[in-house]
């Protein structure tokens, strides 16, 4: 504790010392730097608080940061008159979302739901299908783990251009990416995840006399869904990733891709800045969505206990 | 158990080796390569149906006479009723020009001549192609990696900055952020970068929060009881650093190395997209699907995947060398 003081010390007398600096060589810097390290401050406060030790408090401190990083960014382009064309200001990506709520909601259904969530799904079905089709054969198997692996760090989306000449601009090819791009991941994970119960547990189905799927579904399934989980996860990224970048090999006239890379060529940052809010607003919701089922599905697991 | 004799007789060394040579063979080798050959196989399947259209009317050109005669009837019939009604003209599906899905040979013989008998100097070489995209993928992995780091140690030792930005840091790796690299391209091609830095910014910028998260596990790592020795050795916060933090995280760093370099390329290739770059892997992609050129796509294609399995591979590599030196239980 003493050691934390003392660190404060040296730290407040540096950043008044650089506040005054810039003050007599550039006053506008010396507004942002003073901004700046008030907020540091106060997080240095709060984080050594007894309020930081709860949930709230945690919460708290991420988001005094956040909101600086928002205050800063607009200080900067307004005070040193940064060109839009090159850095809008947080506000005016706020009204531009504002203004074109529906046209981005529009973008969001073509992109997210019907390119990204469809291809989602019907990707990580197959994958977990394949797991389950290939788990009586060990030889399989152990050729379709590191196949898996090694397809899993390739530059799968390079396949847009090919999956857009053959299934067309709409929904549909993007949805075909996203099954490829989501597919191995999971197939390792789910192939990874029916491995997981252990020996005892296994004899303990065979002592019950229980048949394949019933120790399939009543014991395997449910042990793999920790990893089947993680794979999901992965997967709820790259799907959204996969649905944008297509859009730019091409795509019909919506679409978050399709925003965000015509109106970078018309130069409307404004919108482009929204169309990544709304596409990173989409990335955490499906993310969290999962990490939520994945709650109460895998509760008996230990890394979910509080 | 092996007895001292058996170790000591004449050969039986050669023949350990032998029988895990064999175990290699038929648990690992075998396995991949019946796997690899039925994708194999499933490919050149899969180009009859793909590509019957073209072939049929490929084969009519060249004389012979197909069932239904006229294209547009063709058109509208599916793609396996044209199949089971040709049997006999499908001969062409592996050698069209413009296939809607090349054979597997006719990429290797692409990516064989635009690699080996093309001076890697001409701009038809996917060796100059492919070096323009490396290049650019590994100036961003490293700068990416070292502000990763140098983040990951500041989290670390710093209460404030953990609370702050590790939460940010986590976030950020559940969205899209490859949808960032065409405004990075242009903006910056708007103050007069562009070529190799723009795209090395979006592959720093993809490969950068792995290895911040990662690496504030790794630097975590460390047990409460190892931290406790470090105690009451009364060492400083540098010399645990040092001596028990960083070599502790090594085995968490180059597991984010491998998927950062993967996310490197990545970006490098999207970024050669928006502002319709003529150099690069990206850029063959998109010249390829503009003209229809599939075999060019697919060359493509693969040349980025092996640029992408070597790197993995190198990293790889490196990290076992690395952890038996450092003597790290495998």
């Amino acid at each position: 504790m003493t050691a934390a003081l003392g660190r404060i010390g040296p730290l407040l007398a540096a950043q008044i010392a650089a506040v005054a600096v810039a003050l007599a060589l550039a006053p506008r810097a010396a507004l942002v730097l003073a901004v700046w390290f008030a907020a540091w401050q106060a997080n240095i406060r709060l984080s050594e608080s007894a309020l930081a030790r709860g949930r709230a408090g945690r919460s708290l401190v991420a988001a005094v940061f956040g909101v600086t990083v928002l205050i800063l960014w607009e200080m900067t382009v307004r005070l040193f008159g940064v060109p839009p064309v090159i850095l809008p200001p947080p506000t005016e990506i706020a009204v531009t979302l504002a203004a074109n709520g529906t046209l981005l909601w529009g973008d969001f259904v073509q992109t997210v739901v019907k390119g990204a969530l469809t291809g989602y799904v019907i990707g990580c079905a197959a994958a977990v299908g394949m797991a389950v089709a290939v788990d009586r054969s060990p030889f399989l198997q152990r050729g379709l783990l590191p196949v898996g692996s090694f397809m899993a760090a390739l530059p799968i989306i390079g396949t847009a251009p090919i999956l857009v000449m053959w299934f067309g601009f709409g929904w549909q090819s993007k949805a075909a990416v996203v099954v490829l791009m989501v597919f191995f991941p999971m197939l390792v994970n789910a192939v990874a995840g029916l491995k997981s119960a252990d020996r005892m547990q296994r004899d303990l189905m065979e002592t019950y006399a229980a048949s394949y799927w019933q120790s399939l579904v009543k014991l395997r399934l449910p042990a793999a869904m920790p990893l089947i989980f993680n794979g999901l996860k992965i997967a709820s990224t790259l799907a959204l990733i996969g649905a944008i970048v297509a859009e730019f090999f091409g795509s019909p006239t919506r679409g978050l891709g399709f925003r965000i890379s015509t109106s970078v060529g018309q130069l409307q940052l404004g919108m482009v800045w929204a169309g990544i809010t709304v596409a990173a607003l989409a990335g955490s919701a499906f993310y969290f969505a999962v990490a939520w089922a994945e709650r109460r599905v895998t509760f008996w697991h230990p890394s979910q206990r509080p | 158990m092996t007895s001292v004799a058996d170790i000591a007789a004449p050969g039986a060394g050669a023949g350990r080796t032998g029988a895990r040579a064999r175990r290699w063979l038929r648990l690992r080798a075998a396995p991949v390569l019946a796997v690899v050959l039925g994708i194999v196989a499933l490919w050149y399947a899969a180009c009859v149906p793909m590509n019957v259209k073209e072939t049929l009317t490929f084969a009519e050109r060249a004389g012979a006479e197909v069932t239904p005669a006229s294209p547009s009837e063709r058109r509208a019939m599916g793609r396996w009723a044209l199949v089971a009604a040709n049997p006999g003209h499908l001969g062409g599906s592996f050698a069209l020009d413009r296939p809607r899905l090349p054979a597997p040979h006719q990429v290797v013989a692409e990516l064989w001549t635009t690699t080996v008998e093309t001076a890697p100097t001409s701009k038809r070489s996917l060796v100059w192609h492919g070096w323009v995209t490396l290049s650019a993928t590994l100036l961003g992995f490293g700068i990416g990696t070292a502000l990763g780091v140098l983040l990951a140690v500041g989290i670390v030792h710093d209460r404030a900055m953990d609370m702050s930005v590790l939460p940010w840091a986590i976030a950020s790796q559940t969205i899209p952020i490859l949808a960032i690299a065409p405004m990075i391209i242009v903006v910056l091609n708007s103050i007069g970068l562009q070529g190799l830095i723009p795209k090395a910014l979006i592959s720093a910028y993809l490969s950068f929060f792995p290895v911040v998260v990662s690496m504030v596990a790794g630097l975590r790592s460390p047990a409460a009881s190892q931290m406790d020795l470090m105690q009451t050795y009364s060492a400083t916060p540098a010399q645990v650093f040092w001596t028990l933090r960083l070599p502790a995280s090594v085995p968490y760093l180059f597991a984010a190395l491998k998927v950062g370099i993967a996310a490197a390329l990545i970006g490098a290739i999207v970024g050669e997209l928006p502002t319709g770059a003529s150099e690069g892997l990206g850029a063959r992609l998109l010249a390829g699907s503009y003209y229809g050129q599939t075999v060019q796509i697919w060359s493509a294609l693969f040349a980025a995947a092996i640029l992408a399995a070597a790197m993995v591979g190198t990293i790889g590599a490196l990290e076992r060398a690395t952890l038996r030196r450092m003597g790290f239980a495998r």
